[in-house]
């Protein structure tokens, strides 16, 4: 054969392939619902993608195959992957803007500030569960971004309360030292305003020692200068490997592991596994169980795992798998409630969003879809975009994570008016309006 | 104006030198750290040198290299021969090394054949930016290998290294760091021995100087290059397997250590081998000091950029780098 | 048959010299551009909005700045991304300083910041060549991008240092922030980066031009016929520094609308962008952007087809095998035989995202090392040796 026929042979093939593909686009069913998901299971932080990526398929998966679909609606997804690439995440949600999806998790800040203008534009709610813009937790601002559980800043106030508690009263946080390790970044830089404010308030002393991206590998300098300090505690809010060198770097320092609290994306399986009983003691943030301990993971073993579907099943249960999970749930439950509330048929991203806005998953509602003992009970408003939730602090026992403290709440007095001052800035930005018909 | 010269003076000079006076051990501390850490920088940047020097590529690809041997390692080690023999033998080892070895013989080959003979003749930067297409192939074939042990640490038993500080005259070093500047330091040794007194060396130092020449005289020009890049291959297996060590495990975003041998490499001269030590104990020494005694006057990480800086402006002064070859141009 | 100079006579050194001397290549690029206005906004939607076509007009624009440097002038720069930052920032700083002031200003503005600090870091180049000047940019690159995360008040004290374009009206309709829709900030991107293809391309055509290649073919050479280099090699910073500039503020107000200084990462921006200047044609404007529509098409093709674009390559290898092994008589079949029903299958599998992403990646990295093999002087070059062809078409000679 020669080369200019076998040109010809796969033009042809692109122009049978084409219309195919845009079939199997188009032909999204009738009777279902769309969640889409990005994820990144490439690149620099795949490490932690995968098992959130896995965690939010297999449980989405579960439902299709335990209730088919929420109360029998059928969840079609599909995933995107974008390699924590902000342009590839843009990407994804265009492509899949299309097929209307009812909610979706853009998983990376840099996206969701992205993602923030357009999704009133397209009415599609954003929720970014953990991470993205601490502002849009004010609803009255932001009526198509969430960011339930909690934001940076409930849970950094979180951390302070959870300091002096261990110190025997927030009143004896005068003169102590708090420092603060962060990746040079804008999701790292997110807790600072608020740690200083609260240093105001409490009279503690805070510094912070920032980790450039591209010197993740090595932080001697930072470590040797947090070392001179002598702080009592350290924060971390790092992220991929710099999570693990970090605490790795401390072992070498002597800095006592016990007085080193990560954020929820400074602690996870992958970000100690390899160190193993070095980095016992060491201790971090979550919002969720960090052990395969609920309901929800036998039903996902049972219905997926067993029947030989599903990803890795070494993974179910690790902490980043958990919060796939807790995502997707969040997202199936307002689901729920929309199709509730609309008469039992499929919905779209209009009603999925206003059925977050007054989503209210208790403990008995927990127990009942399998989460008991899983994650907090959460109550979002329409101006309470957030929901304050508590955070509970875990510790790594050289072999997995425990929880050691439950229900750690936020300081809602000093965060609550530090976000609704943050929001009208952000919010005029974009030149928003401010909703009035909102509590 | 005249409180901004004030402010340069103090910042840059006079709170320095304060600090230091008052607290000498730390800057010891300083210093001993910086040195360490240079060293490892050195060992990435050798790799660059070796090929550059035979070949006259500037192997962007180099630390993909570099990950892509020690999940090699890691691989044959932890997955494949651990379970087949078990440990207590050196022989797990011996066989990770010869395995990921063998992989990289065949990547060399491939290039070899592939990249480097259909571009031979080209201009530098054409066969700089394929090593760039090189790079991104390796990421992507790499991370479809070796998915699920991306993260894994180092085989540090097997390797007999162990973690933990140790004391020098009350200046605390780490085990990992001195392992890997011994190791450096041998390379060097051994590189340097086989430059300058095998016949295999002779020639490479033959090929650098004059492609033609050289094939003139019967060497054999694509053995050669596989030969090098086999050499940077062992060099780049060494150099991901001290940083994994350091870091805590081997993961992709390692390749940024690299971008931070560059001005190594254009300190030290892109084609000396003693450069390139000499240079990487300058930018990780001076890196060091300048983040902390500097970064109050300047702000906080400036390590990020003052290596570059560093060699910005020694190049102004010495185009061809501390120890590079003085080109002499004619018309 | 139709592109032929036949009968179209020069009366005088200027129409000789024109930018186009062929009436047919004239007629051909205004129908491109032409199109470009008239034809893509009829059909586009917002995916090539957001995905290709913004995308391709900025760093279009982006890679001609670099075409100037390392194209014209043969001076190689790795820290593009640090002067796009420069005037990206800048933009964002006269547009919350003024918001009157009407952004087509701003961004002509915000690029003299950047050609401004091309020309400091430029002035190593006086001394430095080859590869030691590339990686001394990238001084310039790290330096950028510390400095714009350290000082607050870049992205006036937003406590995440993420700056957003504001919003502004022009004649009534939005042309910059976040509620510009896709077609309006294509067009504005559009009209910069024609504007600055006929600037450069008068550029280079004229005595300053000639002096880049000059110094580009043999520095030495040129400055013993008298060319200044200090002048010469600072003037192809500062032009190129300011087209960066320009770019990136359009990068800032066109295509991401709110950033982090990571966004001018040097893996995002400044391989990239050197990429489509050496894909695409060293020295050549048309190249620049088709090094931008190879860069940032081809992944986004993969990724949309990943499985036809394996199943082609398995099938464009088997061939070659086959053409290769032509002395083996039947045996020579067997990697079609194998080639064909393998790609056959691969065609009607279903990767998951992340292979297809993988395959992104190792495709990519090929075409690259593929283009650069085939034709080192770029698809420019192609397109030239097209239009040879094209001249004696249908005849052989």
């Amino acid at each position: 054969m020669n080369i200019r026929k076998l040109g010809l042979r796969i033009l042809a093939a692109a122009f049978v392939a084409v219309p195919v593909w845009e079939a199997s686009v188009t032909a999204a069913q009738a009777d279902s619902i769309f969640i889409p998901q990005a994820s990144y299971r490439t690149g620099k932080y795949s490490v932690n993608g995968t098992p959130f990526a896995n965690g939010f398929d297999d449980y989405l998966a579960m439902l299709n195959v335990r209730d088919g679909g929420i109360e029998g609606v059928t969840i079609d997804t599909e995933e995107c992957e974008f390699g924590y690439v902000t342009d590839k995440g843009v990407e994804c949600y265009e492509r899949f803007k299309s097929k209307k999806p009812v909610a979706y998790t853009p998983l990376s800040t840099g996206v969701t500030y992205k993602l923030v203008p357009k999704a009133a534009v397209d009415k599609i709610p954003v929720l970014s569960s953990g991470y993205g813009m601490s502002a849009a937790a004010d609803g009255r601002w932001f009526p198509w971004v969430f960011n339930f559980p909690t934001s940076y800043w409930s849970q950094a106030s979180a951390f302070v309360r959870y300091i002096g508690e261990l110190e025997g009263g927030l009143d004896k946080l005068k003169g102590k030292k708090i420092g603060l390790i962060f990746l040079e970044s804008g999701y790292g830089r997110e807790p600072i305003p608020l740690l200083k404010k609260l240093a105001e308030k409490y009279g503690y002393e805070f510094k912070d020692y920032s980790v450039p991206g591209k010197e993740m590998e090595k932080q001697q300098a930072q470590w040797r200068k947090i070392v001179k300090w002598k702080p009592d505690y350290m924060l971390m809010w790092g992220w991929g490997n710099m999570n693990r060198v970090a605490i790795r770097r401390a072992t070498e320092f002597g800095f006592p592991l016990n007085k080193f609290i990560g954020v929820w994306w400074s602690g996870a399986d992958s970000d100690t596994k390899p160190l193993g009983k070095l980095a016992k003691g060491y201790r971090a943030g979550n919002w969720h169980a960090p052990d395969a301990c609920c309901d929800v993971h036998k039903d996902i073993l049972k219905h997926v795992y067993d029947k030989g579907n599903g990803h890795d099943k070494a993974m179910v249960g690790q902490v980043l798998y958990n919060r796939g999970v807790v995502t997707a749930m969040y997202i199936t439950e307002a689901v729920r409630d929309a199709i509730k509330a609309n008469g039992g048929k499929a919905v779209n991203g209009e009603q999925v969003r206003d059925a977050m806005e007054k989503m209210s998953i208790d403990a008995a509602r927990l127990k009942g879809i399998g989460f008991e003992g899983f994650t907090s009970p959460i109550k979002v408003s329409c101006a309470d975009h957030e929901g304050s939730g508590p955070v509970v602090i875990q510790e790594w026992d050289g072999e997995k994570w425990v929880i050691i403290k439950r229900d750690v709440k936020p300081l809602t007095d000093v965060v609550r008016p530090m976000l609704e001052a943050a929001a009208v800035t952000e919010g005029e930005k974009l030149g928003y309006k401010k909703r009035d018909n909102c509590s | 104006m005249l409180e901004f010269i004030i402010g340069l003076y103090e910042g840059f000079l006079a709170n320095p030198a304060v600090e230091i006076w008052q607290d000498p051990a730390y800057f010891i501390q300083n210093v001993a750290g910086g040195l360490m850490v240079g060293i490892l920088y050195s060992l990435v940047a050798l790799g660059y040198v070796l090929i550059y020097k035979a070949s006259g590529v500037f192997n962007f690809a180099q630390p993909m290299m570099a990950i892509f041997a020690t999940l090699a390692l890691i691989m044959f080690h932890d997955k494949v021969l651990f379970p087949a023999i078990g440990t207590g033998y050196g022989l797990t080892i011996v066989l990770a090394i010869i395995g990921s070895m063998v992989m990289m013989l065949i990547l060399a080959l491939l290039v070899e054949r592939l990249m480097l003979r259909p571009l031979v003749n080209q201009p530098e930067i054409i066969l700089f930016m394929a090593t760039i297409g090189l790079y991104y192939f390796l990421e992507g074939f790499g991370e479809t290998m070796f998915n699920k042990i991306a993260n894994s640490p180092v085989p540090m038993e097997s390797l007999g290294m162990e973690i933990g500080p140790f004391f020098v005259g009350g200046v605390m070093f780490q085990k990992v760091d001195a392992t890997a500047a011994a190791v450096a330091a041998v390379m060097v040794i051994l590189l340097a021995v086989m430059f300058q007194k095998t016949s295999v060396g002779r020639a490479l130092r033959a090929v650098a100087d004059d492609h033609q020449a050289a094939l003139s005289v019967g060497i054999p020009l694509s053995v050669m290059w596989v030969v090098v890049w086999v050499v940077a291959g062992a060099v780049a297996l060494v150099s991901g397997l001290m940083w994994g060590a350091s870091a805590g495990a081997v993961d992709f975003g390692m390749v940024f250590v690299a971008l931070k041998a560059l001005p190594v490499l254009i300190l030290g001269g892109f084609t000396s081998i003693p450069g390139v030590i000499i240079g990487g104990l300058i930018i990780g020494v001076g890196e060091r000091i300048a983040e902390i005694y500097w970064s109050p006057y300047l702000g906080d990480s400036i390590e990020s950029w003052f290596a570059y800086i560093l060699a910005l402006i020694v190049l102004i002064y010495r185009p061809e780098g501390l120890f590079g070859e003085k080109l002499i141009e004619r018309i | 048959m139709f592109y032929r100079e036949a009968g179209q006579f020069k009366a005088s050194y200027g129409t000789d010299q024109a930018i186009f001397p062929i009436a047919q290549d004239k007629w051909f690029v205004l129908a491109v551009v032409a199109a470009a206005y008239l034809v893509v906004p009829l059909v586009a939607n917002s995916y090539w909005y957001e995905v290709i076509l913004t995308p391709v007009v900025v760093m279009s624009l982006s890679a001609l700045g670099l075409n100037v440097l390392t194209g014209y002038c043969g001076q190689i720069s790795l820290g593009h991304g640090g002067f796009m930052a420069v005037g990206a920032f800048a933009a964002f700083k006269i547009a919350t300083a003024f918001p009157e002031l009407n952004v087509i200003i701003v961004f002509l503005i915000s690029g003299l910041f950047a050609a401004f600090a091309g020309v400091i870091f430029g002035i190593p180049s006086l001394r430095i060549k080859g590869f030691y000047l590339a990686v001394a940019t990238l001084a310039s690159q790290f330096f950028f991008e510390w400095w714009f995360q350290q000082v607050g008040w870049f992205s006036n004290y937003a406590p995440s240092g993420t700056i957003t374009a504001p919003s502004q009206e022009f004649m009534g309709v939005v042309i910059s922030g976040p509620s510009a829709t896709g077609v309006v900030k294509y067009l504005i991107g559009l009209t910069f980066l024609v504007f600055f293809c006929i600037v450069v391309k008068n550029l280079v055509r004229s005595h300053i031009g000639r002096s880049w290649m000059a110094i580009r073919d043999m520095d030495i050479a040129a400055e013993i016929i008298g060319i200044k280099p200090l002048q010469t090699k600072l003037l192809a910073f500062a032009i190129s520094s300011y087209i960066a500039g320009v770019s990136g503020a359009l990068f800032l107000f066109l295509m991401r609308i709110s950033l982090e200084m990571e966004a001018f990462d040097i893996i995002a921006i400044s391989f990239p962008v050197l990429f489509m200047v050496i894909v695409g044609g060293l020295g050549s404007v048309m190249g620049s952007i088709f090094g931008a529509v190879f860069i940032i098409g081809t992944p986004v093709f993969i990724k949309n087809f990943p499985e036809l674009t394996t199943a082609s390559v398995i099938l464009v290898l088997a061939g070659l095998s086959v053409a290769w092994l032509t002395k083996y008589g039947v045996w020579r079949w067997v990697p079609l035989v194998i080639g064909v029903p393998l790609a056959v299958f691969v065609f009607f599998q279903k990767f998951a995202s992340n292979t297809a992403e993988h395959i992104v990646l190792m495709f990519f990295g090929l075409s690259i090392v593929l283009v650069l093999i085939f034709e080192p002087n770029g698809l420019a070059r192609l397109w030239q040796i097209a239009k040879e062809k094209f001249r004696l078409w249908p005849y052989p000679y």
